[in-house]
């Protein structure tokens, strides 16, 4: 049995512990919104959080992820109610055209900003050079990047008696 | 009624002008109550078959194309909504069904045998604008970047005004006034003398029973309040929380899995599979001979997948195994060569005469061009979902033609293509592959075979080596150019003609031309690949233009925006994009600066590039981008999609190379099928022109013009002529990557 912390969920499953997590999430446990894209981590379809790091579900077997904290687009905004501030800037910079690579974009740029409040464009080249989009919507990626790292910092400034 | 072959199917756009067109939103006897009976809820009135209107005064409009990220769900919807005075916050917009109103299986069954005999029901008077027209929203295909021109101007405008109109009128008989004294806004009739306001709903069910004109007035474009407008797109909430569904998220009880593996060389057949390995796998359900191909059913695509690849099979031999990519360029090589040779070149355009025209020459200058084959990679892996019960088969899958997928379907299954249902999905990713219906066939025939639904997926390698191709072609030019530097003859000969007719053509004032090209098929399937024949032409045409600008001694921008002196439009275009992007100011030491101008699908592109060498390798660092599609229905959506169609262009001009190994396709995945990232992603910036001429198309137009404008702004960089793509092969020599002096 292995068992998954899925977005707060406790989850066990009697499945294949070599699977990878990608087909455990998206066909044992119908979260669909995570995606299949190369199958060998090039393209970052399938980026999703293990204890909060980004990592390439597709090649990542599940008994990797066993008793540990898994989280998917659908868990992103921990329960909270509305978008992530992420999620917010994507639709205010209009950032997905076909959209099927927009989930792994989000989580690999939701784990960039846990760590980096403000980062510089070549954190984000660093950050998000791992998540290929056809349609070509990097510029709008980073600026929607830019944008919630704003809106973050502005919710998270301390009020001074200036 | 004349026959219309496939390629007069997709070329007779270009044919289009000044017709007058009807009849396309509303047809005789608007056959709305047929659609009523599946499209219309108690609480709503359907007013045409594009258009609903709910109790709550909601607008639902039914748009016949799919949804692949190129925004048409709300730009075509935003046509509709503006000439029927919509409230846009109102509007819900719905995917047209497969049923015979909004799909014409006629038209479709014609499309399919390569011949079309029209119905006289559909059409008042044939002529290729209006071929193109009904048969894209008759057939529900998205491509070639027609569903604003066509959809959208023919059918949703039209849809919207003239139901618009039967509103008014039948507020006029309610309330007994006078038609001229109402005004609406907002989805409301207004009748100032008398401050009444009402909401279309009250109206509705009369003004359903009204005849509706097939050519109601249209909004001159200073009375637009939603075209021209960026409003939010329909579908990018769903693309930001997961929700959104793909063809490969359907769901069905009791559902399997499945994948697949073609014979690699393309032409081969199975001749014998040892299923021994796979025997006592647990998950595993079947292994099922496809005749070309072989899959395996199971309980999770894992296991399908692992399995797969422990069959023992056996490929047929064929004459195509033995192929390798240069005995493919080879081919056309000497196909060029004979068809000189014996004289038997296919014309494709010609003017004057090219051998006067060398004669007047002072100089002569001629080059060679290649381009590789490429693939789509698509993010979302082919895939489809079927399911066979009694004689009925339902498909879910994300289809660029999902009419012709149910054709496709119906006759390798030998049942009814009414009894085939596609529930079309998002697409993750079209770009003409989803036009072409060999995963939607496998899934049928794989699902024939059992009782419970398979969702079939391809893997990555599978998708990669079993593609339509975009095709490997080469190109040869000869010009002649006067004194004064100006062309006096366009000698151009090519391999391989596809669509569109034009994409050979060129803009500039030469009076003398020939431009011809010689058939030579190889065993690679070709497809639609965004923008199709410009892809290529546009990297041809526009790079040799420049290497007579620069045997000409004179200024790239400069030499063009003569050529087309008597062609204002491209001028403009060319302008814009010069002026925007600085051209002629210092650049730092190393970065050149390059232009191109395209036309394709309607649509005027010119686009600036300044590129340099980075670690050996060229690098667009800013692209400056002027489109003139005659109006920008919405101009955040035409630059999202010149900024995809450079992207994608972009790639495939530094990376794409599909080629040839034994016969096969020798990439499999992203690790050798390279794709543009975000680190190498320049900035990219749009400049609109509305110049009011006929609508053009936004999806493809941008793609010809950047590979040509980065090769270039290398040359300017570096003095290196890139005349082959991928770009990536180009070895600098170390001279040319020394600094250069600044101008």
């Amino acid at each position: 049995m292995i068992t998954l912390k899925i977005n707060g969920d406790v989850r066990e499953l009697d499945i294949d512990p070599t699977t990878p997590i990608l087909w455990v999430v998206r066909e044992n446990l119908g979260l669909s919104g995570t995606k299949f894209g190369c199958g060998i981590a090039q393209c970052g379809a399938c980026t999703l959080h293990l204890n909060g790091a980004p990592i390439r579900s597709c090649v990542t077997p599940v008994q990797a992820a066993d008793g540990q904290e898994i989280t998917t687009i659908e868990g992103v905004t921990a329960g909270q109610d509305g978008l992530h501030p992420l999620q917010q800037a994507w639709i205010d910079e209009q950032v997905p055209q076909c959209g099927y690579c927009q989930s792994g974009q989000l989580m690999s740029a939701v784990a960039l900003l846990a760590r980096n409040d403000d980062p510089t464009d070549a954190d984000i080249d660093l950050a998000m050079s791992g998540n290929i989009c056809r349609c070509g919507t990097y510029g709008r990626i980073r600026k929607g990047i830019k944008r919630a790292a704003a809106t973050m910092n502005a919710a998270t400034e301390v009020p001074t008696n200036g | 009624m004349g026959k219309w072959t496939r390629r007069a199917f997709i070329t007779t756009g270009v044919l289009a002008g000044g017709a007058v067109v009807f009849g396309v939103a509303i047809r005789r006897g608007n056959p709305v109550h047929k659609v009523s009976e599946f499209m219309a809820s108690e609480n709503e009135t359907m007013l045409n078959v594009w258009l609903k209107i709910g109790a709550d005064n909601s607008t639902t409009i039914i748009v016949p194309h799919a949804e692949m990220g190129q925004g048409v769900h709300t730009t075509v919807a935003m046509m509709l909504a503006d000439e029927l005075d919509a409230d846009w916050e109102g509007v819900t917009v719905v995917e047209a069904p497969a049923h015979e109103e909004y799909a014409n299986y006629a038209l479709a069954r014609g499309f399919m045998a390569g011949d079309i005999e029209f119905p006289e029901m559909l059409v008042d008077t044939v002529n290729g604008f209006f071929l193109m027209a009904t048969q894209s929203m008759g057939l529900q295909i998205t491509g070639g970047s027609t569903s604003v021109q066509y959809t959208g101007e023919l059918a949703m405008r039209v849809g919207g005004a003239s139901a618009r109109a039967v509103l008014l009128a039948a507020a006029a008989e309610k309330w007994n006034v006078n038609v001229s004294e109402l005004q609406t806004e907002k989805s409301h009739v207004i009748h100032s003398p008398s401050a009444r306001r009402a909401p279309y709903a009250e109206f509705a069910a009369d003004a359903a029973t009204l005849s509706q004109s097939p050519v109601p007035v249209l909004k001159s474009s200073d009375q637009f309040r939603i075209m021209g407008t960026s409003v939010p797109r329909v579908d990018v909430p769903a693309k930001v929380d997961g929700t959104a569904s793909f063809g490969i998220d359907a769901d069905l009880p009791g559902m399997k899995y499945a994948t697949v593996m073609a014979a690699p060389v393309f032409g081969s057949v199975v001749v014998d599979i040892d299923t021994d390995s796979v025997a006592d796998m647990p998950g595993v359900r079947k292994v099922v001979n496809l005749d070309d191909a072989v899959a395996v059913i199971a309980d999770g695509y894992w296991v399908a997948k692992k399995a797969l690849d422990r069959l023992g099979i056996t490929w047929s031999e064929t004459d195509n195994a033995g192929r390798e990519q240069s005995d493919i360029f080879d081919q056309f090589a000497g196909a060029l060569d004979s068809a000189n040779e014996n004289g038997d070149n296919n014309d494709d355009f010609a003017a004057g005469n090219v051998n006067d025209g060398f004669a007047a020459a002072e100089q002569i200058v001629e080059a060679e061009y290649r381009v590789p084959y490429l693939a789509h990679a698509t993010m979302e892996p082919m895939n489809c979902t079927a399911w066979m019960r009694d004689d009925q088969c339902e498909l879910w899958l994300g289809t660029q033609n999902p009419l012709g997928f149910g054709m496709e379907v119906a006759t390798a299954l030998d049942i009814e293509a009414e009894n085939v249902i596609v529930h079309n999905q998002y697409l993750g990713g079209g770009f003409g592959r989803r036009a072409f219906g060999d995963v939607a066939v496998q899934a049928a025939r794989i699902a024939a075979d059992v009782s419970y639904p398979v969702k079939l997926i391809w893997s990555r390698e599978e998708d990669m080596r079993h593609d339509h191709y975009r095709q490997a072609s080469i190109s040869r030019f000869k010009a002649g150019i006067d004194s004064a530097g100006r062309p006096t003859a366009w000698l151009n000969q090519y391999v391989e003609k596809h669509d569109p007719e034009d994409a050979p053509h060129i803009p500039y004032n030469i009076e003398n031309q020939l431009i011809h090209f010689a058939d030579s098929a190889s065993h690679v399937p070709w497809g639609f690949w965004r923008s199709v024949d410009h892809s290529l032409h546009g990297f041809f045409k526009e790079s040799f233009v420049d290497e007579l600008a620069v045997a000409a001694g004179k200024d790239p921008y400069e030499y063009r925006r003569e050529l087309l002196e008597e062609n204002p439009r491209f001028r403009d275009v060319l302008d814009l994009a010069a002026k925007k992007a600085d051209w002629g100011s210092p650049l730092p030491k190393n970065v050149g600066r390059g232009i191109a101008i395209t036309r394709s699908f309607g649509t005027i592109v010119a686009q600036v590039v300044e590129a340099e060498i980075v670690d050996g390798g060229p690098r667009a660092r800013r692209v400056v981008c002027a489109v003139d599609a005659g109006f920008a229905m919405h101009p955040d959506g035409m630059a999202a999609q010149m900024e995809s169609g450079i992207i994608y262009g972009l790639t495939a001009a530094l990376y794409g190379d599909i080629s040839i190994h034994r016969g096969a396709v020798a990439q499999s995945n992203f690790h050798d099928y390279k794709m543009l990232r975000m680190s190498e992603a320049p900035h990219i910036e749009t400049h609109i022109i509305n110049s009011g001429e006929r609508t053009g198309g936004a999806g493809e137009p941008a793609t010809p013009a950047i590979a040509p404008a980065l090769a270039n702004a290398i040359f300017d960089a570096t003095g290196v002529r890139i005349r082959e793509l991928p770009m990536s092969n180009t070895v600098f020599p170390d001279e040319s990557l020394e600094s250069k002096d600044v101008a």
